[in-house]
């Protein structure tokens, strides 16, 4: 597999453009008072960088500490708050502002031929409000921690525990300000800044994807927030709204917490599934099959992922007639997932396939979403419910669909649009064998986990009976691999920076504005406002560009 | 004395203060037609009309104060969402408290 | 990097009035502008139509739990007081209205006179709020302070509200509930009363720009957005006074 469809400039006259976003202004103050979607892109990335590893710590806490069938290496109360900081740190940290505030806020004004995002101050705004969520995360963590799960589930952290439930609840919910923001700005942007002639149905899949997981930001994070303060209400002054002995229904808390967290997942793997129409549809060098199924499937996973949440209650006291319901309705989720899975096998189909590092990760998103997402049509059947939910089971299916699906796009994306937003490329074999150890790592540490559920290992346990232990020890294994696969891109993107090959506007020849465009792209994306002519995807439009000839300005 | 000068897409209709002035008397109405129909005991009828007056109010502050009646077809679909969204939080959940009294199947 | 499809195009390339100051870079021209502040603004308004939704479903759903016990606290509620902050919550939402269309027409005293009409009808609203809340704060009625149910055991106990109501006493394990009401009442009210004294913070700020002329030389966009989240806490107002105040008064 020889074959590659990257194209560079001629190394040894090709330099990097002197007047870029990077360029254009120096100074750390000029970064961090920037209005530059492109800058705060690029803030977010460190940021959430540098909260993926702590989470990523302290997923390795969990798993060595589960080596053993004891709780030998930490207090059992320890280990709660290990596996709540973990949760809470990826799922609000990491995996909600991942591909939007990265990917997302860099390449939608480019990919829609605007110059900035409507609210570029809302934009900086929101990048400060997740900073201040996470650090006082981080305080959290250092003052004590949390133990309730990142569920924060009542009467448990109303009533019974003596842990940090408010700063953390605060931290979640200045950090759901955060993504409101960022939605509310992708909604606004979208609707009323594209270019002439950008058609909706011109539109890349990644902006449709990224306009449904905005649908969702807005609506669905309110409701949580409200939950957090009826939380912080309920611990404080008692106002009985949570509490049986004042008449409250724990269960309304985990009504308006589900409101928001089933679509919550929705919003973090929405921005991945359009990185993976734009990789797939590059390396297979053909059309999204069935663009419009795509687009449309988007917008109905947004619109259908509200009507489900009670299926994280079927075992909670909800009623019968509401987990029959629900259940029903969550069998209606799954079906725009697969149409897109459908869609992107055949857009595979007589296509000229490569293996970038991009592609390899799109693969393992695929194969690993598939089964994460097949793992929650058995979760939404209420019947085999009752016997897998607080298993195992659970953690490896929502493990499959985050890691081996977000997770995997997220680095798809990263390292599709590396040479976009550098300049420069990564190195592709270091970086190609770093997806496979990835894949390989995933696989051990996490399908083990599918069988361990079924035999009925507890989720959240310190501690668990000795037959279990073999299949730990393959998960602990399998993440120790893992976490090799996640350091690498690390410092082989930081060296990149430095010695990566110099990229040109379009190492990919891919189809898109942004491609369109200088690596790093300047500051104001386009000299002249482009005007949009061609179906998106469209590769003979880009064969035709081939024959003219491409300068960028500075 | 309503302006109308249409912008492409861009509505910039000037709603005229007769219309807020007559809206404003409406929702007067309102008030006091809810207030007194809260002292008579219609039994069951009560909470229904008094959402209803209380439903036709937030209707006429949205379409005329709010300038929705005059707006683009996207703000109105944006209204619509919220309200469809909100009713769907307060249904689906309700509807698990009510169905938990019919018992086990 | 320019494309043989693309074609120059810009209001920076207009070097006449179209370029007005407050026109920012990003966007092609002034209606683009204001389109999309409006828009922003309306799905702002739709988080906190989901954000007060929370508390509409608990409202609701406690209230079909313990009805007896809601009923009977409802009536603590002085309609006479919650009626009056209805007509001025309305009025304010009238002169705001009016208060944009003096800005449209670009009449600067009357939009003045409207903002500041509009602010001293939001401190009546929130002085009438208080003195509710006074009189709950000397009923002991309020949750986790003292929070007493005398009123609810032996309602002859209170002469004003059971002359209105000649409730029946409740039984304790009842009566208990009451609390869970008035929990909701302050939440749903004080999360009203907070989102009004934000935006009566915001009108101070708006009277002195419009007195030197901000709003009203063609840039209502400030205006206009601030006029539409008046108008929204004005329409939770509306449904907080239907659902605490009235729809319980008879058994």
């Amino acid at each position: 597999m020889s074959a590659t469809i990257v194209s560079l400039p001629d190394q040894s006259s090709a330099r990097i453009p002197k007047v870029n976003y990077i360029t254009k202004e120096n100074g750390i103050l000029s970064w961090l008072l920037t209005g530059d979607h492109k800058r705060i892109a690029i803030l977010y990335l460190i940021s959430l960088s540098f909260f993926f590893f702590i989470g990523g710590a302290l997923a390795g806490l969990i798993r060595l500490e589960l080596l053993t069938p004891q709780t030998d290496l930490m207090a059992t109360d320890t280990y709660n708050k290990v596996f709540t900081m973990h949760g809470v740190i990826m799922i609000f940290f990491f995996l909600v502002p991942s591909v939007p505030a990265t990917l997302g806020n860099f390449l939608i004004p480019l990919m829609i031929g605007a110059k900035d995002l409507a609210l570029p101050k809302i934009n900086l705004l929101s990048w400060y409000l997740y900073m201040a969520g996470g650090i006082l995360a981080i305080y959290t963590m250092a003052t004590g921690g949390v133990d309730t799960g990142w569920t924060f589930t009542t009467p448990l952290s109303t009533h019974y525990v003596n842990t940090n439930v408010l700063t953390t609840g605060l931290a979640a919910f200045i950090a759901g300000f955060s993504s409101i923001f960022t939605g509310l700005n992708f909604i606004v942007t979208i609707h009323k800044m594209r270019a002439p002639g950008m058609t909706w149905f011109r539109l890349p899949l990644f902006v449709w994807a990224h306009y449904a997981a905005s649908i969702l930001m807005v609506l669905a994070t309110p409701v949580v927030a409200i939950a957090i303060v009826l939380i912080a209400l309920e611990r404080t002054i008692g106002i009985g709204v949570f509490d049986p002995t004042k008449g409250g229904d724990p269960l309304l808390f985990q009504h308006l917490f589900w409101f928001y967290s089933h679509p919550a997942v929705y919003i973090m793997i929405l921005p991945g599934m359009g990185v993976i129409s734009e990789t797939i549809s590059t390396f297979s060098r053909k059309r999204v099959f069935g663009y419009t199924a795509v687009a449309f499937s988007s917008v109905a996973i947004a619109i259908f992922g509200f009507f489900v949440w009670a299926h994280h209650m079927f075992i909670m006291g909800i009623s019968n007639y509401a987990v029959l319901v629900f259940s029903l309705l969550t069998m209606l989720v799954a079906v725009p997932s697969a149409i897109k899975i459908f869609n992107w096998t055949f857009t595979l189909y007589k296509g000229s396939i490569t293996f970038e590092t991009p592609m390899l990760y799109t693969f393992g998103f695929m194969g690993l979403f598939t089964i994460g997402g097949l793992t929650g049509v058995f979760l939404g059947t209420s019947g085999t419910d009752i016997h897998l939910t607080e298993t195992y089971f659970i953690v490896a299916h929502f493990h499959f669909v985050m890691v081996g699906g977000m997770l995997m796009a997220f680095l798809a994306g990263i390292h599709f649009w590396w040479p976009k937003m550098t300049g420069r490329m990564y190195p592709e074999k270091i970086s190609q064998l770093a997806a496979v150890i990835t894949f390989i790592g995933f696989n051990f540490t996490f399908f083990p986990q599918f069988i361990l559920g079924t035999l009925g290992m507890p989720r959240r346990y310190a501690s668990y009976p000795p037959e279990f232990q073999i299949l730990n020890v393959f998960s602990t294994a399998g993440a120790t691999i893992l976490g090799v696969g996640y350091l690498l891109p690390v410092l082989y993107l930081t060296w990149s920076l430095k010695y990566g090959a110099i990229a040109g506007n379009n190492p990919w020849q891919a189809t898109g504005l942004e491609w369109q465009t200088q690596s790093p792209p300047l500051t104001e994306n386009f000299v002249v406002m482009p005007i949009m002519d061609h179906e998106a995807y469209d590769y003979e439009w880009l064969e035709r560009q081939k024959e003219i000839e491409v300068t960028h300005a500075g | 004395m309503s302006e109308q000068v249409q912008h492409g897409e861009h509505e910039h209709h000037i709603v005229s203060p007769k219309v807020y002035v007559i809206v404003f008397f409406a929702l007067l109405v309102g008030t006091a037609a809810t207030v007194w129909a809260s002292y008579v005991d219609l039994g069951l009828w009560n909470p229904i009309i008094a959402l209803a007056i209380a439903c036709t109010k937030a209707t006429l502050v949205v379409l005329f104060f709010m300038h929705v009646k005059y707006s683009t077809k996207l703000t109105k679909l944006t209204v619509a969402a919220g309200i469809f969204m909100f009713l769907t939080l307060v249904s689906m959940t309700l509807a698990d408290y009510i169905s938990r009294a019919w018992g086990n199947w | 990097m320019p494309d043989s499809t693309q074609i120059a195009h810009g209001a920076s390339a207009d070097a006449h009035s179209e370029h007005p100051p407050y026109l920012r870079h990003h966007f092609e021209s002034t209606e683009q502008q204001a389109d999309a502040a409006g828009f922003a603004m309306w799905l702002f308004l739709l988080t906190e139509v989901m954000f007060f939704g929370g508390l509409f479903t608990a409202y609701l759903i406690y209230r079909n739990w313990y009805y007896p016990a809601f009923v009977a606290a409802s009536h603590q509620l002085n309609v006479f007081w919650g009626t009056l902050n209805t007509v001025v919550l309305i009025s304010s939402s009238f002169t705001m209205a009016m208060g944009v269309w003096c800005a449209e027409t670009r009449r600067k005293s009357g939009l003045v006179l409207c903002l500041i009409l509009t602010f001293i009808m939001g401190l009546g609203f929130l002085g009438i709020k208080s003195i509710e809340y006074r009189e709950k704060i000397e009923k002991h009625h309020v949750p986790g302070f003292h929070y007493s149910m005398q009123s609810f055991l032996d309602p002859a106990s209170d002469p004003e509200v059971f002359k209105e109501y000649h409730d029946k006493p409740l039984a304790p394990d009842m009566a208990v509930h009451t609390e869970l009401y008035f929990s909701l009442y302050f939440l749903m009210t004080g999360m009203h009363a907070l989102h009004m004294i934000i935006g009566i913070g915001i009108l101070g700020f708006m009277i002195y720009r419009a007195q030197v002329g901000a709003y009203t030389s063609g840039h209502t966009t400030f205006v206009m957005n601030f006029g539409l989240y008046w108008h929204f806490v004005d329409i939770i107002w509306i449904y907080l006074f239907a659902l605490l105040y009235l729809i319980s008064r008879h058994q």
